[in-house]
């Protein structure tokens, strides 16, 4: 009997645990966005954050699409050979990747990029006191730090999808000619003819989404980091892992909302 | 004057303090000594309003801490921190400047520089540093950098956590002057807490020690070798006989 209460109390303590994380992400999370309607707003580190963010993770964000949509063409050729369905393939690399592996692999790839960095950065300023240091020089951390690196990572990620999308469709295209025989312009009028706005629409928005996930965990991790380069290192684990596993379920959920929309 | 009366604080079952009572006047140079894990900084960051106490009052010219406005309260205070605490992301006159560069003391670019470099000459800094990064300073130039920016808003109260810690003799000396002079010609409220004993002789006016987390002695720095207290005797002579537990 004290073996399964044991076991009960177990489980009972790690819900409770992750319970409180969940509960402690919300309020951080409110709070962050609540200073939006409350000034100042720091414009000058949001400007920093949409280049470290956005900009910077262009080429990662590319390359990862360009060689998802390559790959795409060809198994889609493969698959669709077996039922003599071989021009589906623009189609289903342009829906394919709009709707689903562009944000889905785009905020993965930033989440490793920029979650760990911003973990890393807060953490290590969180250890070094500089964050005290901000609150004694009247100036809230909440504003200076992670409101703008939040807004940044919501507005750049929709960007990021967008331009990943546009290279992906090229990479599929560029292996659909080179590779698979189609004409260049049967290739593009495909692919146009059958993407609609919304699978556009609803990948940026899942873009915007993650972006926000992925900005907000790095924020959260580092400014509870423990102490010294081990509390940081495992505040940077987390937050990559975090984001990592929010994005994968969040995708699930806003999959299922749109889908039936 | 700052009062702190029966402040408590745990950290989970670790009481760190445990009932300190403490009095600053207006315009004095408090010390504030003992031990390390003491809960000396636990104390100064409860005034600061970084760490909230269990329970307790604090209180600055007899106005609860906790309440008011906020951003007027810390804009009367300077603080340097233990290890420099700079932001490395700025370079070094950005990080002088920083109150004068946002929020409600903001001025213009140009005159926030100009206060910058005249705060880093006044710490013994040439003016060529303040376009360095902080990582690009040695430790005592950083403590000085850190000086500059605690003293740059004329702040009326000024806090030193461990000033000397990590320096040579001959800069700890140096940066003990300096906030002796700084302090005295600010006519500022200063509260440091250290356990350089050297420190403790350059900077105060009133000594406090603190151990098991309350306000063991406090007095006159000149009384503090008579006092007769074998806490404070053990402490200052740094014996490792007496009625402190030294963990081997």
């Amino acid at each position: 009997m004290s073996a399964l209460a044991r076991l009960l109390a177990a489980i009972g303590r790690a819900v409770i645990t992750a319970l409180a994380g969940v509960g402690r992400v919300t309020l951080y999370a409110t709070d962050a966005v609540s200073h939006l309607a409350r000034p100042p707003f720091y414009w000058r580190e949001f400007g920093h954050a949409l280049v470290q963010i956005g900009w910077l993770s262009l080429p990662v964000v590319g390359m990862t699409a360009l060689f998802t949509g390559g790959a795409l063409a060809l198994q889609i050729y493969a698959g669709g050979a077996r039922f003599n369905a071989e021009t589906v393939v623009p189609s289903i690399v342009a829906i394919g990747l709009t709707r689903e592996l562009g944000p889905v692999l785009g905020g993965l790839m930033v989440a490793a990029r920029v979650a760990s960095s911003i973990a890393a950065e807060i953490g290590t300023m969180k250890v070094t006191e500089q964050i005290d240091a901000l609150t004694t020089l009247s100036t809230n951390p909440m504003k200076y730090l992670t409101l703008p690196r939040v807004l940044a990572a919501t507005l750049a990620l929709p960007l990021l999808v967008a331009v990943g999308d546009a290279i992906g469709i090229m990479g599929g295209f560029m292996v659909g000619v080179g590779r698979l025989d189609f004409g260049p312009g049967t290739y593009l009028k495909t692919t146009i003819d059958f993407l609609e706005t919304w699978d556009v629409v609803s990948g940026l928005i899942k873009g915007a989404v993650f972006g926000f996930i992925v900005a907000l965990m790095g924020c959260y991790h580092g400014m509870n980091s423990g102490r010294g380069a081990q509390g940081v290192g495992r505040a940077t684990k987390s937050a990559v892992v975090a984001s990592s596993v929010l994005i994968l379920a969040a995708n699930y959920v806003l999959t299922e909302v749109f889908f039936s929309a | 004057m700052i009062e702190l009366t029966d402040v408590h604080k745990a950290f989970g079952e670790n009481r760190v303090l445990r009932g300190v009572n403490l009095t600053i006047e207006s315009g004095t140079s408090m010390v504030v000594i003992g031990g390390s894990g003491t809960g000396k900084s636990v104390a100064l960051k409860c005034i600061l309003g970084l760490i909230r106490p269990d329970s307790g009052e604090i209180t600055l010219d007899g106005r609860d801490v906790t309440k008011g406005d906020r951003d007027a309260f810390l804009a009367r205070f300077g603080m340097l921190f233990q290890g420099g605490a700079l932001f490395d992301s700025l370079p070094v006159w950005q990080n002088v400047a920083f109150r004068l560069l946002r929020g409600s003391l903001k001025r213009p670019k140009a005159e926030a520089r100009e206060i910058a470099i005249e705060k880093l000459r006044r710490v013994g800094l040439k003016p060529d540093v303040a376009d360095n990064f902080p990582a690009e300073l040695s430790g005592g130039m950083q403590k000085r950098v850190g000086l500059a920016r605690a003293i740059a808003a004329e702040p009326e109260i000024i806090f030193f956590d461990e000033p000397t810690t990590g320096l040579d003799p001959i800069m700890s000396g140096v940066i003990n002057e300096l906030i002796r002079e700084i302090v005295v010609e600010m006519g500022a409220t200063a509260m440091t807490i250290t356990h350089d004993m050297t420190s403790v002789r350059a900077i105060a006016d009133n000594v406090a020690m603190l151990h098991d987390g309350v306000i063991q002695w406090t007095g006159p720095v000149g009384e503090m070798d008579t006092s007769g207290d074998p806490y404070l005797d053990q402490f200052i002579h740094g014996r490792a006989e007496g009625p402190i537990e030294a963990v081997r």
